[in-house]
């Protein structure tokens, strides 16, 4: 039997937009279907093998836990995650997460926190207000476009570098910067995304994406669910962003 | 409304005995009800803004029903709940001769931000605003709060000692992990709700200050009341509190300590506590139609916590009635239910019926603790969704209302709007 095994980096600092709740849809699905479901988390100082997971989560946290929490990854985890995203595992960064994956992000002058460069953007905290929402973005991934819908709350503006495709389109909301009209970034298996709310329960068909994904297999492959109250709730952060 | 911008300040100077603040995350409408019970019985004349309204703009109208005439006001101490943001400001105004501050817990980031950004406002309000003479009245089990205290003379602390309640580990939410004076992980010895607990800073010394007013002996009694033993320097007294949980235990220290603070004797706090009623929508209960409809405020997920672990002492399977609202004063974001512990409901729900303006979103968290989604249903209208989980109620039970605040607004005035409920409301 197959056994998805999830890797949690700093699941006690990084959590700050209840990101608790896509690590449990993603552990109740696989139950849900029979597939093992493995969590390691992997905190502060802890080294990091890049072979023994399929799946690593980052989520977003307070200015002071993403700082520790920057210079940690750089000094005891580039490496792992490096090889880990060379070898096709996913790599899912949400807000706070998401800016750490890129190159960089200026929180104020002088002060740059270093990003563990698995995506080509850069982020900088501009003396504008935060950039708060609802927020519906269309992406496409293997296969026809979907929506995510979700909720943002980021003061850093997010820019990508010519080559570095973006997770989506925005439909309403803000996105990577609040103007450029696109939302995250994507290389390979390596996703982030500014949409918490949290992302993965009201985007049940990203969550079975990224369970299919990281074991190897066809979304096609997984067993069907009822998903009523999924779709009823995708509906629902859709309205709210009104789309 | 128009008011010059002072306004707050100049009828506030109108009360002859000042006035006293009280914030927190959480209780702040509950602790304020709790010391006005107090202080009434001792015979102090308020001007208190009673209904919860926190911002500038309730506040001002409470001291404007009160005043009249070019100088006269009716009532001698001003006891007003402040909101978190508008606290630096609202001090700035009213000069307070008490400041209570009762905890600090994540809540509506979207509005509020995070949990540093209020703490290093409140730690400017009382290092530059609160006069040196004012008393501080804080929570020592809250790591964030208690450090306000540091190198200020005349602080009361509150806290409670009964290692009987500690949690066998901290809830998955909680914040203030990090000392505020050397930035190291705290210790916590044990940990009572959230991040409150018995701690201390292995790396600076810095610890739990030794609370002056506390509570021992305490015990839990289902979603109706509790007891404990109230320590305060001048004795000790047992409280019979007619609300429930551990989190009023916190209130009821809370407005002891500032009652003590403003030399109330401990036989009046005592008396005062134990006559407390629910604040607006908090732990009310309700006869209607053969039943208890009990409401519970749940608005973030340490508030949340407290509310799930209250309603788990009682026994059997319950019938919910969960209103999740996503209006402003809700705050728009409703990713904190995630973070709040509704896995303390599986197994123990007979029906759940989920409405309000995200009402799927709810039913889907519950069905992720684990409810049966059986046991779940979605009625997004809450006057159809309170009508058939009334009806689906047995007779002689009782309905758990967990309504956010637009919610419970709404649930209030479809009580008063049926007449079933006016007596009980009024």
């Amino acid at each position: 039997m197959n056994t998805l095994r999830v890797c949690a980096l700093y699941p006690d600092l990084m959590n700050i937009y209840a990101d608790r709740g896509n690590l449990l849809v993603l552990e109740r699905r696989c139950a849900w279907r029979g597939i093992g479901f493995q969590l390691t988390p992997c905190g502060l100082g802890e080294p990091l093998d890049g072979g023994t997971h399929d799946l690593f989560y980052l989520g977003g946290g307070q200015d002071r836990d993403q700082r520790l929490c920057a210079e940690d990854l750089i000094h005891t985890k580039r490496d792992a995650l490096h090889a880990a995203a060379a070898r096709g595992a996913v790599i899912l960064g949400v807000c706070g997460g998401y800016q750490l994956l890129g190159r960089s992000y200026e929180l104020g002058p002088g002060e740059q926190l270093p990003g563990v460069e698995l995506l080509d953007v850069r982020t900088v905290r501009e003396d504008h207000p935060r950039l708060i929402g609802n927020v519906a973005i269309e992406v496409s991934l293997s296969g026809g476009e979907r929506v995510l819908a979700g909720f943002e709350n980021h003061g850093g503006r997010t820019r990508l570098s010519a080559g570095q495709a973006p997770l989506g389109r925005v439909l309403k909301g803000y996105g990577n910067d609040g103007r450029g009209g696109f939302e995250g970034a994507c290389s390979g298996n390596v996703i982030g995304t500014y949409l918490h709310g949290p992302l993965l329960p009201k985007n049940i068909w990203f969550a079975d994406w990224l369970i299919a994904t990281a074991l190897g297999i066809d979304v096609a492959e997984l067993t069907p669910l009822d998903d009523t109250l999924e779709d009823a709730a995708h509906r629902g952060a859709r309205q709210a962003a009104g789309v | 409304m128009r008011l010059q911008p002072d306004a707050i300040g100049v009828l506030g100077s109108r009360l002859a005995r000042g006035s006293v603040l009280v914030s927190a995350t959480n209780g702040k409408t509950t602790t304020a009800a709790m010391a006005a019970a107090i202080l009434e019985r001792e015979g102090v004349r308020l001007v208190h803004n009673r209904a919860g309204a926190n911002m500038a703009g309730g506040i001002a109208s409470t001291l404007l029903a009160a005043a009249h005439g070019r100088e006269a006001i009716d009532g001698e101490l001003g006891l007003f709940e402040v909101d978190e943001l508008w606290l630096q400001q609202l001090a700035v105004q009213l000069r307070p001769r008490a400041l209570l501050l009762g905890n600090l817990f994540r809540d509506q980031l979207d509005r509020y931000g995070e949990l540093e950004t209020i703490a290093d406002s409140w730690a400017h309000t009382v290092r530059d605003v609160l006069d040196p003479d004012a008393r501080l009245v804080l929570n020592a089990d809250d790591p964030v709060v208690a450090d306000l205290g540091r190198g200020r003379a005349r602080v009361v602390y509150f806290g409670v000692d009964d290692d009987s309640l500690a949690l066998p580990h901290m809830a998955h939410a909680a914040d203030a992990k990090h000392c505020r004076n050397c930035g190291a992980p705290y210790l916590f010895e044990a940990v009572y709700l959230g991040h409150l607990g018995r701690y201390s800073c292995p790396s600076c010394g810095q610890a739990r200050p030794v609370p002056a007013v506390r509570a021992t002996d305490v015990r839990l009694e289902g979603v109706r009341s509790a007891r404990f033993t109230l320590h305060t320097p001048t004795g000790a007294a047992d409280v019979a509190l007619p609300l429930p949980g551990l989190y009023n235990v916190y209130n009821a220290l809370a407005a002891a300590a500032l009652a003590h603070a403003l030399e109330v004797p401990l036989e009046t706090i005592v008396a005062g506590l134990e006559s407390a009623h629910a604040a607006f929508g908090r732990a009310e209960s309700v006869p209607i139609d053969g039943r208890e409809l009990r409401i519970l405020l749940v608005k973030n997920p340490a508030g949340a916590n407290e509310v799930l672990r209250t309603l788990v002492l009682e026994q059997g399977e319950h019938d919910l009635l969960g209103v999740l609202n996503d209006n402003i004063a809700d705050g728009r974001d409703v990713s904190w239910i995630w973070d709040a512990d509704f896995e303390l409901l599986a197994g123990q729900v007979r029906v759940a019926t989920c409405s309000g303006t995200r009402a799927p979103e709810l039913a889907l968290r519950l069905k992720y603790a684990g409810v049966e989604p059986e046991r779940i249903r979605v009625l997004p209208e809450l006057p159809a969704a309170f009508s058939l989980a009334l009806a689906d109620t047995p007779s002689g039970g009782a309905l758990y209302a967990l309504p956010t605040y637009t919610a419970m607004l709404s649930l209030r005035e479809l009580l008063s709007a049926d007449g079933k409920a006016r007596s009980a409301l009024s």
